[in-house]
């Protein structure tokens, strides 16, 4: 494929909208492993929501 | 399936994480073609191969606006609806607004340099999409400065109404001023001025990053619904403690 005499501009338009996407997937995806840890571990020590103490007790 | 069976977090949870691999092979798949589309297609007779930049510049400014729109509603819909998960589809989807914003304004740059000769001007399409960043910006600030999330919220869904103004500016920024940037040439009310071979790929794309939002949005309301549920089991114990 030859992107002709600008193709430094269309390689780095492509390699940053490239390392912006997965900046931002990575960003998401280590929220939810964080949030699930944080909520695991809640659980564990017997805290829960309240809709689930009121499951459990119906 | 209605908005309101929605409005319940726990039937969102469950419905979402069902949806969310289908949304997420979707996404690969139309990445897959959009770009083989892209880099098949053929070279404009003026701008030959930089045109190429246009499947990624276009659809992330697109993008970019569809994103504040659907805030936009999501803001009426915790001013006037009080809808329970609306506040959280406005966090969620202000950080993937900024970024498909970001990627416009950069990849706009790396094609304005070939083709214009600059990076950047102050002309008044490029300058109120840096308005629309720094907005996406400040919404984000917003919500973490202020620590109550309904509080956060209220003051978000002003923001985000407000800064609804500068979508119809971005839109015909270039009809109303005299600006580099070129006019509209797919949205337009006479139909698309752009050729079959380059529009089809550009659609494709389109329809790529649509869905790359779907799919990152859900997951995004999905962690914003369990740090609410965090906070609340972190507030209940620490009362609970306290009152013992």
């Amino acid at each position: 494929m030859n992107l002709g005499p600008h193709a430094t501009f269309i390689i780095a338009a492509y390699g940053s909208a490239a390392v912006v996407v997965l900046v931002l997937i990575s960003w998401i995806a280590l929220d939810r492993r964080s949030l699930t840890r944080d909520l695991a571990e809640l659980e564990a020590r017997g805290i829960r929501r309240r809709s689930a103490r009121l499951r459990e007790d119906a | 399936m209605t908005l309101i069976n929605l409005a319940n977090p726990t039937r969102f949870m469950s419905l979402s994480e069902r949806a969310l691999s289908w949304f997420a092979a979707a996404t690969l798949l139309a990445f897959a073609v959009g770009l083989n589309l892209a880099f098949q297609a053929p070279d404009d007779y003026q701008q030959g191969a930089t045109v190429k930049i246009m499947f990624l510049h276009v659809p992330a400014a697109w993008l970019s606006m569809f994103v504040w729109a659907v805030m936009s509603l999501a803001a009426l819909g915790t001013l006037v609806w009080r809808h329970p998960l609306a506040d959280v589809a406005a966090k969620a989807a202000a950080p993937i607004g900024a970024a498909f914003t970001l990627i416009c304004l950069v990849s706009g740059s790396l094609w304005g340099r070939p083709m214009w000769g600059t990076y950047w001007v102050w002309d008044a399409r490029l300058t109120s999409v840096l308005v629309l960043f720094l907005m996406y910006l400040g919404v984000i600030a917003l919500w973490r400065a202020v620590e109550d999330p309904s509080r956060a919220a209220r003051a978000a869904a002003i923001l985000t109404l407000v800064g609804a103004v500068n979508l119809p500016v971005i839109k015909w920024s270039v009809d109303w001023w005299n600006t580099l940037h070129q006019p509209a040439s797919v949205m337009r009310v006479d139909g698309p001025a752009i050729h079959p071979s380059l529009l089809w790929p550009l659609l494709a794309m389109a329809l790529a990053f649509f869905l790359l939002f779907l799919t990152l949005h859900l997951t995004a309301m999905r962690n914003e619904i369990m740090r609410r549920r965090l906070r609340g089991m972190q507030l209940a114990h620490a009362g609970s403690a306290a009152g013992a």
